[in-house]
């Protein structure tokens, strides 16, 4: 009797459980339940949990929305592109476009803050990737993603692509600048 | 229409090959070498432009490379020798003949046309670099899609020979009792294989139809979420193929039988059971999906099936142990495992792979696999470090070692380069776990996927990763290399032994025919398989197993601790 040949016994699943496994079985199986709960129990005491808040809509009506947020609180235009840095006051819905191959606008929040950032694609598949927090998160086209986001610490941060978007998706790249609270 | 009921008689085993299978598994698994060989040569590309300092091809060539190393690796190489191992399972360890040879040819047919029209679509049109996930709404050309979908066709009736041959062992009386441990498990990997293709055709074909215009819009999210019932499951086809194949490979080379059959066919029932769920592990960073319905998905109800997994990393060994110890070895906890032939590249292999796969490849999947722990490992290079250690150090290097075993026992050829041989499986396996923990390393300071530039060339705003993150991607490069050499090592051994290798042949050989010299049906004695003799210590009967896996939780433990603390540093989100 070998594993490539029939059971030897006619009733194999008679033959009583060695030590070794029985104890195993039961181990493994405290480990597997006790990672299961894990993720519960950081729903509820832990901080970092992805939103389940998404909603369903049209890149027009995402444009529009962003359009007014950056016509408000634009404070500065940067890079050869004229982008505009966005600073929105803190507890706010920010906006965030991702698109054949930029981030935008600009944003620029404020330590210990909490915001609402919204993030939608505008045609293809993007991928969200906060360095060097390393926070990623996927973004579709005509899912508008709401995610309570709140910075900790003061510096320049950056927005990378880590979803294939096509031969210029290594350009996609932008900044999140995180500043020290006005008062 | 006659049924060919020729076989031979295997010198070697004992076993009766039936010889139209015979040919198909020669076939298959010739076919799947080339495709190896194919993915292997662009996977060499695929590490010169990702190593920085060599940066070889130009942006949109890598991701047209890359596109296609996917493909010919994970869906041709591996399913064309899946097909051959189902044919081996069900002919040869069953004593019986094939059922439809044609259709297992019409099957080939098919699968081979597919291959070469999605290889066509990416690699001669250039048009079709989607990826293997080809997620819309990037488009590919529609004979991408009409290629796999081709493929899958040929696979699919390439599984229900499979459950043909099953049926025809039955009837005509080919074995006694149930069928063998390996090819239950060969049967788990055909069963989990049909809900996977029809996974498959569910997405690829309107996806097909939408590359053709005939229909307008495919949701972005439906697709990742059906898509990946596919991809996902697909990768399940693998582990409980290269299960059912270390299992084969512990009986063949040291005799080892399960150390209770009950316990590893459970595990293999909870693979078809739970597995499908996977699909999540790719979506736990994705909007419009409830946390409910990720936590129950990803960990495949409540990690069921990474219990299964646990139970075979440890009947594995188990087995081994103890057949080793009824043979004299049972000195100390390791004798065992020390006097084991590690000249023998079955065996090495075969080992090589069980380590990998679980400390490597099975940890970090169940990081990624955690909904929470995903947000700082989802698309980085991450996800390829998990799953070239899963179906590279798992999968490939355990096909990699049955080959060893199938080129003199089905191809009839002494192995060429024998002292090259006891080398391969260390080049291979060492090198492509390095390979895969230095990705992990990149991963985890946020070095992206698929990504062409990590300095960003020609981006208005750059970003800086870590000298140390640079540091992992040439380490990367460097271990992929060697990992390159090895499976050169394995392709020219193979082709050079199946080719011009000394055929073996055996004095008075002749060929029999089933129907006249078939087993009369003995029945079983209806008695219970003893325990296992006085071997072992504390009354377990392989310690030296059991003291790996306790070190094998502990690593699991500490790193999946490790993780939650490095989540918790992140910014707040909710």
């Amino acid at each position: 009797m070998s594993a490539i040949l029939p059971p030897a016994a006619k009733y194999w699943w008679k033959q009583p459980l060695d030590r070794v496994e029985g104890t195993w079985i039961v181990i493994a199986l405290t480990w597997c339940l006790i990672m299961f709960f894990m993720m519960p129990y950081w729903h509820v005491y832990g901080k970092q949990n992805l939103s389940n808040e998404a909603y369903r809509t049209t890149p027009e009506v995402y444009q529009k929305k962003t359009q007014e947020m950056v016509d408000k609180y634009t404070v500065r235009k940067e890079t050869a592109q004229e982008i505009p840095v966005v600073h929105p006051p803190a507890g706010s819905d920010v906006y965030l476009i991702a698109r054949l191959w930029q981030w935008w606008p600009i944003l620029e929040l404020e330590e210990g803050k909490t915001y609402r950032l919204h993030i939608m694609s505008m045609d293809w598949l993007h991928g969200f990737s906060l360095q060097p927090e390393n926070i990623n998160i996927e973004v579709h086209p005509g899912y508008e993603h709401i995610v309570t986001m709140t910075p900790t610490k003061a510096d320049n941060y950056s927005i990378i692509c880590n979803e294939f978007c096509g031969v210029n998706h290594h350009t996609m790249a932008s900044k999140l600048y995180v500043v020290k609270s006005a008062k | 229409m006659a049924v060919n009921r020729m076989f031979r008689v295997c010198p070697a085993t004992g076993f009766k090959v039936h010889e139209p299978a015979e040919a198909l598994m020669k076939i298959n698994a010739v076919t799947a070498v080339v495709a190896l060989l194919v993915g292997g040569i662009l996977a060499l590309l695929v590490i010169l432009t990702r190593w920085q300092t060599v940066h070889l091809l130009p942006a949109d060539a890598f991701y047209m490379v890359l596109t296609a190393h996917g493909l010919n690796m994970l869906v041709f190489w591996i399913i064309f020798f899946e097909v051959a191992v189902l044919y081996f399972c069900g002919t040869v360890l069953l004593n019986s003949r094939l059922a439809t040879p044609t259709f297992a040819w019409v099957a080939y047919a098919l699968m081979l046309i597919g291959a070469l029209v999605n290889n066509y679509a990416v690699m001669i049109r250039g048009d079709s670099s989607v990826m293997f996930t080809s997620y819309v709404p990037m488009g590919a050309h529609w004979s991408f899609y009409l290629g796999l979908i081709l493929f899958a066709v040929g696979a699919l009736i390439a599984c229900f020979v499979f459950l043909g041959t099953l049926v025809v062992a039955k009837a005509e009386r080919t074995y006694n009792g149930s069928v063998s441990l390996v090819t239950f498990g060969a049967l788990t990997a055909c069963i989990i294989a049909v809900f996977t293709i029809a996974a498959g055709a569910i997405i690829l074909i309107p996806t097909f139809f939408w590359s053709i215009g005939l229909i307008s819009h495919i949701d972005s999210l439906m697709y990742r979420t059906v898509w990946w019932g596919f991809g996902h499951s697909s990768q399940q086809i693998n582990v409980s193929a290269h299960v059912a194949v270390w299992y084969a490979i512990a009986a063949i080379v040291f005799g080892a039988k399960p150390m209770s059959e009950k316990v590893s066919r459970g595990a293999f029932l909870l693979y078809i059971l739970f597995l499908q769920l996977a699909s999540a592990h790719h979506l736990l960073a994705d909007p419009g999906l409830t946390s409910n319905w990720k936590i129950f998905n990803t960990s495949y109800a409540m990690y069921l099936a990474v219990l299964a997994s646990m139970v075979h990393g440890l009947t594995v060994p188990g087995a081994i142990e103890v057949a080793q110890r009824e043979k004299g070895f049972n000195k100390g906890l390791f004798e065992w495992l020390r006097k084991a032939p590690w000249g023998n590249p079955v065996f090495s292999g075969m080992f090589i792979s069980l380590i990998g796969f679980g400390f490597l490849g099975g940890i970090s999947g169940v990081m990624m696999g955690t909904e929470q722990l995903n947000l700082i490992i989802h698309n980085t290079i991450y996800v390829p470090g998990h799953f070239h250690a899963t179906v590279v150090v798992g999968t490939t290097l355990a096909f990699m070692s049955l080959t060893y075993f199938v080129i003199p026992t089905i191809f009839r050829r002494e192995l060429m380069f024998p002292g090259l041989a006891k080398w391969q499986p260390y080049l291979f396996g060492l090198g492509m776990s390095g390979f895969s923990l230095f990705m992990m390393g990149a991963g985890t300071l946020g070095v992206p996927r698929r990504h062409w530039d990590m300095s960003f060339a020609g981006a208005l705003m750059q970003h800086e990763f870590p000298a140390t993150a640079w540091l992992m991607m040439t380490l990367m490069a460097i271990t992929g290399l060697v990992a390159i050499v090895g499976g050169a090592a394995y392709l020219l051994i193979t082709v050079c032994s199946v080719f011009i290798g000394k055929k073996i042949t055996t004095p008075g050989f002749k060929h029999i025919s089933a129907r006249d010299n078939a087993a009369a049906p003995v029945s079983l004695p209806n008695v219970v398989v003893p325990s296992h003799g006085n071997i072992g210590t504390a009354g377990f009967v392989a310690p030296g197993t059991f003291v790996l896996a306790i070190g094998f939780l502990i690593s699991f433990v500490l790193y999946y601790f490790v993780n939650w603390k490095y989540l918790s540093t992140v910014w707040p989100l909710n």
